[in-house]
């Protein structure tokens, strides 16, 4: 009860069903490629328009090759379904940020980038990890492509209202853990389903100061603990990254904005479903070991000894990933590294990535692909500099999209093959079949990427 | 899809196996497809735990064993996991399961079977082990869901529970209704909103 969540939920109720779901009103739908075209198939086939084309932004970012993106797209199946959206979103009327246009990146780049994404708006996208707009206050979460389809047809959709939830995290971050660290420590507490049924609310110290790259990488994550999105309270951070932005409102609309952002929080009476706090001093840079975001440990630790005949899914997990019961994995050799995705695509997770490798050179033993999360990124990593120091440590920065973190496109790590990586998603053949996958922050991926090995970032930082 | 759904009786599919995610159920790469052919989505569920890198079938695969057939899937704790894609949906519809009994789903995946006329049944810990004896000990052991009564019924053990699902998308299932019809209905509701959230 009178939580932020409930205060923008229930803003938001056009009608409660009769012994059924809520009817939400959606102030952004966010399309792309790979969940869209079977909801406009639809349309067409009920004969329907957008109800308001004005609210709905799409753009390819899944299949998008990283290298060649002015050159057609070289697998046909690909490039049919990059097509088609742009074909869908001129028939129904929509704005499209195709592939090589500036504006173009990973639709949850670029959103909160553009002020698309805005304190206390409803935002759904077929994609489960659209809870990265939380972030700036907002109540978003991922949906099917039929729930996608309703949102077009009518600008609404039909859900149960989720259980609300409270993480407090008190203290300060020590040196080299980073806002992925805090959603890996908080994954493994909870375990992939432990939020399943909520809406997360982050507060305490570490939230306050983090930045807002780092916020939308903690809520970016929510989904991975189960939790259909997370948010946090907009303040003075949330109003200056918004700022000027270009679909933000300006001048007297602007300060009538951010006097309303201000009221969007929790009230000191509000009640939640459940509450936990943690300790900053608890986290140190985090890595996985198996086959789901929970399956983590501290850098330091090894990997536990449950398992056996009792957790068949530990072993088989292990089975997998090709390691063992109390294994340390400092040390472990390191095939692939990845720096993007929709979790550590943004300006700040290049600055960690550069501030790791700087003065020193990439290991020949390693493959190292960094991908912008959208071509804003990459000009700021171009205006700062940060391109000149990745290349004489002898990286190079490819182009926007989703890339490996679900290697739709070419990007795949081949099968056996060890990555550090910093996307989202350690599952089974998710960068690749038979690829396997540690999930970390950049400073963890830039350490092994200089060393070639899983190595503590505090050592190089 | 959209088979009015009432009272169903089969033999079922065992998967032991827990936070089974949604890129095991339907891999990324089967995502390019632009229309939503049921068939070509089946055929690929569980792809790369139903056939070796080579294309051939893996023997040791459930949906490979001759042993078990039937349209009810009963899965481990927290079915559904993960990436919000209905083609994971469409898969386990195309394949033919029109129930997934589990102790746990996913959220965003549970909506997306219900959206595709298959009935997500979540059922006790309890009630889910003993399911999972009854199969193993006898892989013919049939199971009714019954939608109007709102049960589940192991018939190996007589063994029966009631599951929760809401009236409206109870009435939705009985009668091959869907969403959007419902909310392109209410239109003049949402204008109204609109007008007073200006």
């Amino acid at each position: 009860m009178n939580t932020l969540f409930d205060k923008i939920w229930d803003r938001h109720v056009v009608q409660q069903v009769e012994d059924g779901p809520t009817q939400l009103y959606i102030d952004r739908l966010y399309c792309h490629e790979v969940t869209s075209p079977q909801a406009f198939d639809g349309m067409r086939v009920r004969g329907l328009k957008c109800f308001r084309p004005e609210k709905i932004f799409c753009m390819p970012d899944h299949n998008t090759p990283t290298h060649d993106q002015d050159k057609p797209i070289a697998d046909p199946v690909s490039k049919a379904q990059v097509d088609a959206l742009a074909r869908n979103a001129a028939e129904f009327g929509l704005t499209h940020y195709g592939m090589m246009s500036k504006d173009n990146g990973i639709i949850h780049v670029v959103g909160p980038e553009k002020g698309l994404s805005l304190p206390g708006m409803t935002i759904v996208c077929g994609d489960s990890h659209t809870s990265t707009h939380g972030a700036m206050g907002a109540v978003a979460f991922g949906i099917g492509t039929s729930e996608v389809e309703m949102v077009m047809a009518s600008q609404c959709i039909l859900q149960q209202k989720p259980k609300s939830m409270r993480i407090n995290i008190n203290g300060q971050l020590g040196k080299g853990v980073t806002a992925k660290d805090v959603a890996l420590y908080l994954m493994a507490q909870l375990t992939t389903s432990g939020a399943t049924g909520y809406f997360v609310e982050y507060a305490g110290d570490v939230i306050t100061a983090l930045s807002m790259e780092g916020r939308l990488t903690l809520c970016n994550l929510s989904i991975e603990m189960g939790a259909r999105g997370g948010f946090i309270a907009p303040d003075e951070t949330t109003f200056a990254y918004l700022k000027g932005r270009e679909y933000v409102p300006k001048g007297e609309a602007w300060d009538k904005a951010v006097a309303y952002w201000k009221t969007l929080k929790s009230g000191d009476d509000a009640v939640f479903d459940r509450e936990l706090t943690f300790d900053a001093a608890d986290i140190e840079p985090r890595i996985t070991y198996g086959t789901n975001p929970g399956m983590g440990i501290g850098i330091t630790e090894r990997i536990p000894e449950q398992g056996g005949t009792s957790n068949p899914g530990f072993q088989r997990a292990l089975d997998y990933m090709g390691f063992k019961p109390g294994q340390k994995l400092l040390g472990t050799k390191v095939d692939y590294v990845f720096l993007g995705a929709c979790t550590n695509g943004r300006i700040e997770d290049f600055r960690a990535f550069a501030s790791i490798v700087e003065g020193r050179r990439k290991a020949d033993s390693v493959v190292a692909w960094l991908v912008p999360g959208s071509w804003a990124v990459d000009l700021q990593i171009r205006e700062e500099g940060l391109d000149k120091i990745l290349q004489a440590a002898g990286f190079e920065i490819r182009q926007p999209g989703c890339s490996a973190c679900l290697a739709m496109n070419d990007d795949k790590i081949p099968a056996g093959k060890l990555a550090v990586s910093t996307s989202n998603r350690n599952f089974e053949g998710r960068q690749g079949p038979g690829a396997r996958t540690i999930l970390a922050s950049p400073l963890t991926a830039a350490a092994a990427a200089v060393t070639g090995v899983i190595t503590d970032p505090r050592e190089l930082v | 899809m959209k088979q009015k759904f009432d009272i169903i009786t089969s033999t079922c599919v065992p998967l032991p196996l827990e936070n089974v995610d949604t890129d095991q159920i339907i891999p990324a790469r089967f995502l390019k497809a632009t229309t939503r052919e049921e068939s070509f989505f089946g055929d690929n569920l569980f792809r790369d735990w139903r056939y070796r890198p080579d294309g051939t079938p893996n023997k040791d695969f459930v949906l490979n064993d001759p042993a078990y057939s039937g349209c009810i899937l009963v899965a481990g704790k927290n079915f559904g996991s993960g990436s919000s894609r209905e083609h994971a949906a469409w898969a386990i519809a195309g394949y033919g399961f029109r129930v997934v009994i589990s102790s746990f789903f996913a959220d965003i995946h549970k909506n997306n079977e219900l959206n595709n006329f298959v009935l997500p049944v979540q059922v006790s810990e309890d009630f889910l082990a003993e399911l999972f004896a009854s199969i193993k000990a006898d892989a013919k052991t049939q199971v009714t869901v019954d939608l109007p009564a709102q049960t589940v019924t192991n018939l190996a053990t007589g063994r029966s529970e009631q599951f929760e699902i809401n009236g409206y998308k109870k009435h939705c299932l009985m009668n091959g209704l869907d969403d959007i019809d419902f909310l392109v209905q209410n239109q003049i509701k949402t204008e109204l909103w609109e007008q007073q959230n200006k």
